[in-house]
C-alpha cells in the first residue's frame, strides 16, 4: 500500500520572482516620470532601425535612453550608440528573453529621473518574451511586411500581451505584394481594438503618427505621475 | 524556448513551499491558461530534465488547462473562447479583449507523503 498523502494548496504563479521585480520597476519609472516602452518582434523585423530613427528624432526634444537584449552581440546598441544617446546592451547568453531582474541591472548607474523615454529592446523572439513583464508602460510587437499576413495568428499570446502593434518595413509593401487588409485582421482577431500603425524606418513612413502617439502616452502617463 | 526556466521556476516555488510544510512531494499541480506563453509539451518534457537536477526529483508535474474566457462588453457576460486565435464572442460575434481567465501560470497545489 502506498503511504498516505495530503494535498497542500499553493497558489503562487510561476514567475512571481519576475512579477515581484517588474512592479517594483514601474514604480520606479512611474516615480521618476520616465515612459518605459518595450519592443518584441521576430529577429530582424526592424526594431533596431526603428529605434534607431526614433532616439535620433527625440533627441532633441527628450532625454532618451536605451536597453538592448541581444544573445551575443553588442552590435545593435552601436548601431543605437550612434544616435548619441545613452545606451547598454543586455547579453542575455542562452536566455531567449529578457526579464525584469535584467533590466533592473541594465539601469544601474542611470539617474532615472533625467529621462523622458527609456526603449527597451528584446531579444528577437516572438515566443518567450510573452510571459516575462518588464516593468513597461507599453508593450509594442513589431512585425514587418515580409514576414506574411497572418504572423499574429501564429504568435498570439505575444500580440495578446502587446498594447500597439507596428506593421514595419512598409516600403517594401509593394514588392511582396503586401495584403494589408489581411494584416489588420490579423492582428484583429488576436487583439481587438489594438491600435496598429504601419511604418518604415528607411522611408521615414509613419514615423510621425509613432512618435506622435509616444508623446501623448507619455502625456497621460505623467499626468497619473506623483509631481515632483 | 523558455520552458526550461519555467520548469526550474515552478521547482523553486514547490521547493519553497515545501520546505514549509515538511514531507516528499509526490506531485505538483499547475493552472495553465492558453495565454501564458507556454507550451504544455514543451514544459512537460524540459520539467523531465529540471526535475534531475532539483531536490524535488520525485515530484510529478500534473498541468490542468485553464479555459480562456473574455467578458463581451455587447452581451455584458463572460464567454468561453475556443482559441487565442479568436477572441471573438461566439454568441454575438463581438471583439473582446478583455480576458477574464487564460493568463494563468501558477502552481496552485502540492502532494506531500507524509
Ligand atoms: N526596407 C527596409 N528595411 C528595413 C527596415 N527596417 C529594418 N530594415 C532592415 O531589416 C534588417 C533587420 O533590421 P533590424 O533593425 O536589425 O531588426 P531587429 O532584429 O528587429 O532589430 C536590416 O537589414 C535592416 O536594414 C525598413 O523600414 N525598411
Ligand atoms: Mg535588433
Ligand atoms: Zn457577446
Amino acid at each position: 500500500m502506498n503511504p498516505p498523502t495530503r494535498l497542500v494548496e499553493v497558489r503562487q504563479r510561476v514567475l512571481k520572482q519576475n512579477d515581484i521585480v517588474a512592479r517594483a520597476l514601474r514604480e520606479r519609472f512611474r516615480a521618476a516620470g520616465v515612459y518605459a516602452i518595450s519592443l518584441v518582434s521576430s529577429p530582424g523585423a526592424g526594431k533596431t532601425a526603428l529605434l534607431e530613427r526614433t532616439l535620433s528624432l527625440f533627441r532633441a526634444e527628450f532625454q532618451v535612453a536605451a536597453l538592448v537584449g541581444d544573445l551575443a552581440t553588442d552590435n545593435d546598441a552601436q548601431r543605437l550608440a550612434r544616435s548619441q544617446v545613452p545606451v547598454r546592451q543586455i547579453i542575455t547568453g542562452t536566455v531567449c528573453h529578457l526579464e525584469a531582474g535584467m533590466v533592473e541591472s541594465g539601469l544601474e548607474g542611470w539617474d532615472l529621473a533625467n529621462l523622458d523615454f527609456l526603449f527597451i529592446e528584446n531579444v528577437g523572439n516572438l515566443v518567450c518574451p510573452a510571459s516575462y513583464d518588464l516593468g513597461e508602460a507599453l508593450r509594442v510587437v513589431l512585425f514587418s511586411v515580409t514576414e506574411g499576413e497572418d504572423k499574429p495568428l501564429k504568435y498570439p499570446t505575444i500580440f495578446n500581451t502587446a498594447d500597439l502593434a507596428l506593421i514595419t518595413k512598409i516600403d517594401l509593401a509593394g514588392a511582396v505584394e503586401f495584403d494589408a487588409p489581411a494584416a489588420h485582421r490579423s492582428i484583429a482577431a488576436v487583439r481587438p481594438g489594438m491600435m496598429v500603425f504601419e511604418v518604415s524606418a528607411k522611408s521615414g513612413a509613419g514615423m510621425d503618427e509613432w512618435l506622435q502617439f509616444l508623446k501623448t502616452r507619455r502625456r497621460e502617463f505623467q499626468q497619473f505621475a506623483p509631481a515632483t | 524556448m523558455h520552458e526550461l526556466s519555467i520548469a526550474l521556476n515552478v521547482l523553486d516555488v514547490a521547493a519553497e513551499e515545501a520546505e514549509r510544510q515538511g514531507g516528499r512531494v509526490i506531485a505538483i499541480h499547475l493552472r495553465m491558461g492558453p495565454l501564458s506563453g507556454v507550451v504544455k509539451e514543451a514544459l512537460l518534457s524540459a520539467y523531465e530534465l529540471a526535475r534531475e537536477i532539483s531536490p524535488l526529483a520525485d515530484a510529478d508535474l500534473v498541468i490542468e488547462d485553464v479555459p480562456l474566457v473574455a467578458h463581451c462588453a455587447s452581451c455584458d457576460t463572460p464567454c468561453t473562447l475556443e482559441s487565442p486565435q479568436e477572441l471573438r464572442c461566439p454568441v454575438c460575434g463581438t471583439g473582446t479583449s478583455r480576458v477574464i481567465s487564460g493568463r494563468e501560470l501558477e502552481v496552485v497545489a502540492l502532494e506531500i507523503e507524509s
